[in-house]
């Protein structure tokens, strides 16, 4: 028995089949990372373990126990950092820290949010708002405060997909760091093939939806720690490269020629034209439509 | 000079254009209405007012600041009823779906409503307080009248929280009352001080028909008496006094509100 198990999953929005069937296993202390192009439901299963949606069919199995909710024992870093932006840095981590350690004395807390907020290297912005920071030192807050929950899988929904390549870089290392020293159980969704290849233990493509599905995983067993600039040499990290981004590729042309793409309307609010741009879901039915563009 | 300090010149100047065309016309539709005053006269009767603007001479003769203070408190009650009674509808209108189904329609058909359709309403409603019974009236009105921009602006806010921002609850399993207080109402404080805005505007129109009705001692009754007296250069007086304070309440609403804007 696995530590983390996803059983025969099926996940539909409304009409549309976003993940077929998907079975993985995953060991406890093991770094996986699952690699796909966007929009083909990596977020969902990444929703799925961390347990804000529920599967249609099957099941997903932590420690043997069904998931049936999100807990913070699967701390999950989401795609836009998702920082509460009235908190400052210290106070979004210590929101996480007091929900999950109530027993502890204030100072023990307080000495737990200063710890991590050090560990990601922010402790000159410890009282800053996120609007005061930049976007990398946004992500690096996000992951010091789900690291502080001590969850027992870290889920990394696509952390660094909205980061430049050199912050990006930098905070990959730092991952590796962390993994390092902490030994958590990591599922890591990416688009970046040299992103898991430099991070994971081990890469599980994605293939295109609808009704995408896990393809057969790939071992890395390139030695640890591994060095950005030394990888880009070794012929194993090569071969790697090229064997997972060929499989990708596969899915790509098996494909129709067309795609779907999915139009948000405008919310229309009355009162205000300088409204910040709201990130969510659509909720209303006519709030979002689809049109198929036949690709060039 | 800073740069600030000279884009602000720049835009008072621009108003000073503004009043000056106003003052203008003013004095041409006065030449030719016999019955309108012009400015000079205007500010004729109205120098005992604005010289003295807290003296107390009679129970309407009293200074433009003492009688705006007293439309003000009564304003100010009536106003933060319509905030503690709309802030919470608006957040069971936002937070379920079936509420504002139930309670939507209703809402719609009684926003409306003018104020002077609801004074004699609040005022037989309180008829057995005696002389209480105007007074009650009026801060029913305004409370009635002034709550809907908070009830409708909350529910929008509370409806466009981010979904992430309520993940982040559900991870951490966050009880109900403080993924309410925790991050809900946060969330949502900018709309709601758009809608606490919106509000204290209507209530501050809603004062002065109040007051017209009801005799109470007030700017809008100083207005009322004023046109029973005759004394048209003091309506105009009252028109332009209403005016700035229903400004200055709009300006320092909005900065509150711009505050909690900058912060999300």
């Amino acid at each position: 028995m696995s530590y983390l198990e996803i059983r025969s999953v099926s996940k539909s929005h409304g009409a549309h089949c976003v993940l077929r069937d998907v079975n993985l296993s995953i060991e406890k202390g093991e770094f996986v990372a699952i690699v796909g192009y966007s929009g083909q439901g990596k977020t969902t299963l990444m929703s799925l373990i961390a347990g804000l949606l529920m599967p249609d069919s099957g099941e997903v199995l932590l420690e043997g126990r069904r998931i049936t909710g999100p807990g913070p024992d699967r701390g999950i870093v989401f795609q836009n950092y998702s920082l509460l932006p009235w908190l400052t840095v210290a106070e979004n981590i210590a929101l996480a820290v007091d929900q999950v350690f109530p027993d502890w004395t204030p100072i023990q807390r307080r000495d737990h949010v200063d710890r991590h907020v050090a560990m990601v290297k922010l402790a000159h912005a410890r009282d800053r708002l996120p609007k005061q920071l930049s976007g990398g030192m946004r992500q690096r807050v996000s992951v010091a405060r789900t690291l502080a929950i001590n969850p027992s899988v870290l889920l990394l929904d696509e952390p660094l997909s909205a980061l430049d390549a050199l912050t990006r870089g930098t905070l990959q290392d730092e991952i590796a760091q962390i993994w390092a020293e902490n030994q958590k159980t990591v599922v890591l969704i990416t688009n970046d093939v040299d992103e898991g290849l430099l991070l994971a233990d081990r890469i599980i493509p994605l293939t295109l939806g609808p009704g995408a599905n896990l393809g057969a995983p790939i071992t890395v067993d390139l030695p640890r720690p591994r060095d950005r600039k030394a990888l880009n040499h070794e012929p194993e990290f090569k071969r790697l490269r090229a064997h997972v981004t060929q499989q990708l590729l596969g899915y790509s042309q098996a494909r129709r020629n067309t795609v779907s793409r999915k139009l948000i309307l405008p919310e229309i609010l009355p009162e205000d034209l300088e409204l910040p741009r709201v990130h969510r879901p659509p909720r209303r039915p006519n709030e979002e439509k689809r049109e198929v563009v036949v690709r060039g | 000079m800073n740069q600030r300090f000279s884009t602000f010149l720049g835009t008072a100047g621009y108003a000073l254009v503004g009043f000056a065309c106003f003052i203008l016309f003013w004095m041409f539709l006065s030449t030719i209405a016999e019955t309108l005053p012009s400015p000079t006269a205007t500010w004729e009767v109205a120098r005992p007012y604005v010289l003295e603007p807290f003296a107390k001479r009679g129970e309407q003769d009293q200074g433009i600041l003492r009688l705006a203070g007293y439309s003000l408190s009564l304003v100010a009650q009536g106003y933060f009823l319509a905030l503690a009674i709309g802030t919470p509808i608006g957040f069971c209108l936002g937070l379920s779906r079936t509420f504002t189904r139930i309670f939507d329609p209703i809402i719609q058909v009684l926003r409306p409503v003018s104020p002077l359709a609801w004074l004699p309403l609040g005022i037989a409603l309180f008829y057995n307080a005696g002389k209480e019974a105007l007074e009650y009236g009026a801060l029913f009105t305004i409370a009635i009248c002034a709550m809907w921009p908070t009830v409708l602006n909350t529910a929008v806010g509370v409806r466009a929280i981010p979904q992430d921002f309520l993940n982040v609850g559900r991870v951490l399993k966050l009880s109900r009352t403080k993924m309410l207080f925790k991050i809900m109402v946060p969330a949502t404080l900018p709309y709601m001080f758009t809608g606490f805005r919106l509000s204290l505007g209507i209530a501050w129109l809603v004062i002065v028909a109040a007051e017209m009705l009801t005799g109470k001692t007030g700017v809008g009754a100083f207005l009322w008496n004023e046109y029973n007296n005759s004394n048209y250069g003091n309506i105009i007086f009252s028109i332009l006094t209403i005016g700035v304070i229903g400004f200055v309440l709009d300006r320092l609403m909005s900065l509150v509100e711009s505050r909690f804007k900058s912060i999300s």
